[in-house]
């Protein structure tokens, strides 16, 4: 799916920059976004998927401009899934109706179909037993594979991930990244926000490394971290690889 | 031994039997008994309830003003609590103050000395002649500003992140404040709001003081004339309790049922 942006930039009200204007064209299928934090790449996560609007420049995914009116918007976050890192599912609700309700509400199911295809993530996800419950009473891997549920549920055309894993224990971890690997083998677009660096380099056909506001390096995964060419990027590996194993 | 002391002690993972509540309940209600026996018999009264049968249809009177003054307080305080909460969030200045203000008086002031000042100065001043409703409407602006604040502190409970999502789903305004904001916060005020209820019902004895002819003020009337005074007052509480005692019960209830919060 092509996503391009042109002279896109951030300031939040209080004046500091989040993101300095880019540009940015590609087919993208499967993207991580890494970096160190206070780069901006939730920022721009966010602006893609038109949950901020930018403060200057042009978006456009899969060819159609997206548009900066609210109503616009709202038609535009139909298309697009979204999983956030933590409290991203609604804690009144259990399970099965944070993936329903929206179904019903949003995308005019009827109560009926959007209860089975609920019922059918949440058994795929092995959440079958799981569904009367609340976001409190379940762990954070559950949660998490609740809120990618949620997030295709409706079969958005791109899903956005802002660090889906660093809320996580390591167990957990590995079996949220499972599901987001399972979903690539699908055929799913992806943007994902992580810090799991053997996930972006593996599973991720391409990386973006956002450093301080600005998109130093963009290329396929493999390359990218095989030869980092900038001096930010190859300090910013070499300090994750300090306690490796 | 170890059972003997189970029925008296527990600790804090364990369930506890209903034998053991039962026997608890039972002592504790018996100390209370005594306790208050021992005290009569110490002033020397013989409490005598019979002069209740008398007094019925006044006592039931008083029982369902008490009632009607409750439960409009409560519904006209729910609103000017939600107007409060909502103004004091205004981007006009001069709203905000004056709920701000309001809310502090309120609170910071003592309700009989609320009462006074409304119905004689500014009930006089506005022709309110009706007692009934000069009683609602002090009680309501007094409960209004403890309404106010619960209804503020759950808005202020909302998480950024649930609105976040909100959006994320692709709710738009209605939908979010539909399907989000409302469950939320009812979630949060309710428990509250129930046990306010339960305030009003008790703050409303004090309008006896502007001869409002509810539970309190018939009790006052009937102890004048028989001077029977330990027994009125006695069964003044027990009426009380009977309206309070079950709103509190569903307060507790209705806390347990929104706990969803780890």
């Amino acid at each position: 799916m092509k996503v391009e942006f042109q002279n896109l930039s951030k300031q939040f009200e209080a004046g500091q920059t989040i993101l300095k204007p880019m540009d940015f064209s590609d087919e993208i299928n499967t993207l991580a976004i890494i970096g160190p934090s206070g780069g901006g790449k939730s920022t721009l996560l966010r602006i893609i998927g038109g949950l901020i609007t930018p403060t200057t420049g042009r978006l456009w995914v899969d060819s159609k401009e997206v548009t900066q009116k609210e109503s616009d918007l709202q038609k535009y976050r139909r298309q697009i899934g979204f999983v956030f890192q933590q409290g991203g599912l609604f804690r009144h609700m259990n399970a099965k109706d944070n993936i329903a309700i929206p179904l019903e509400q949003v995308h005019g199911y009827s109560k009926e179909t959007a209860s089975a295809r609920a019922m059918e993530l949440l058994e795929r996800f092995g959440l079958k037993d799981d569904w009367k419950k609340r976001p409190a009473a379940l762990s954070g891997g559950q949660k998490q594979r609740v809120a990618i549920a949620r997030a295709i549920a409706p079969r958005p055309k791109l899903l956005l991930l802002d660090e889906p894993t660093s809320a996580l224990d390591p167990e957990y971890t590995t079996e949220v990244l499972d599901v987001i690997r399972e979903l690539k083998d699908e055929g799913m677009h992806f943007i994902i926000v992580t810090h799991e660096m053997g996930f972006a380099r593996h599973a991720c056909e391409k990386t973006a490394f956002l450093y301080e506001g600005s998109l130093l390096e963009y290329c396929e995964s493999e390359q990218l971290f095989n030869h980092p060419w900038t001096g930010q990027l190859q300090r910013f590996l070499g300090k994750l690889l300090e306690w490796n194993v | 031994m170890m059972k003997i002391k189970k029925l008296f002690w527990v600790s804090e993972k364990e369930n506890i039997s209903h034998t053991a509540v039962l026997l608890n309940l039972l002592f504790v209600t018996v100390l209370w008994v005594a306790l208050f026996w021992l005290s009569l018999n110490a002033i020397h009264v013989h409490l005598d309830f019979s002069f209740l049968k008398q007094f019925r249809i006044r006592i039931w009177d008083g029982f369902l003003v008490t009632i009607g003054l409750s439960l409009s307080s409560f519904i006209l305080s729910f609103i000017i609590g939600i107007l409060s909460a909502a103004g004091q969030s205004s981007p006009l200045l001069f709203i905000r103050f004056f709920c701000g203000i309001y809310v502090k008086f309120i609170r910071g002031t003592p309700l009989i000395m609320q009462i006074y000042l409304f119905f004689y100065i500014i009930g006089t001043a506005w022709g309110v002649s009706s007692r009934f409703a000069a009683g609602v409407m002090i009680l309501s602006i007094f409960e209004g500003a403890y309404i106010s604040e619960i209804i503020r502190g759950s808005l202020l409970s909302l998480d950024e992140s649930q609105l976040e999502a909100a959006r994320g789903v692709g709710f738009n305004r209605k939908q979010t404040l539909r399907y989000v904001i409302f469950p939320q916060i009812t979630a949060c005020a309710l428990p509250a709001l129930t046990g306010q209820f339960a305030s009003i019902i008790k703050d409303s004895s004090l309008l006896s003081m502007i001869a409002v002819i509810e539970l309190t003020q018939a009790m006052r009337e009937i102890s004048a004339v028989n001077l029977r005074l330990f027994e009125c007052y006695l069964f003044l509480g027990v009426l009380y309790l009977c309206l309070t005692l079950p709103i509190s019960l569903i307060s507790e209830f209705l806390e347990r049922r929104f706990q969803y919060e780890s």
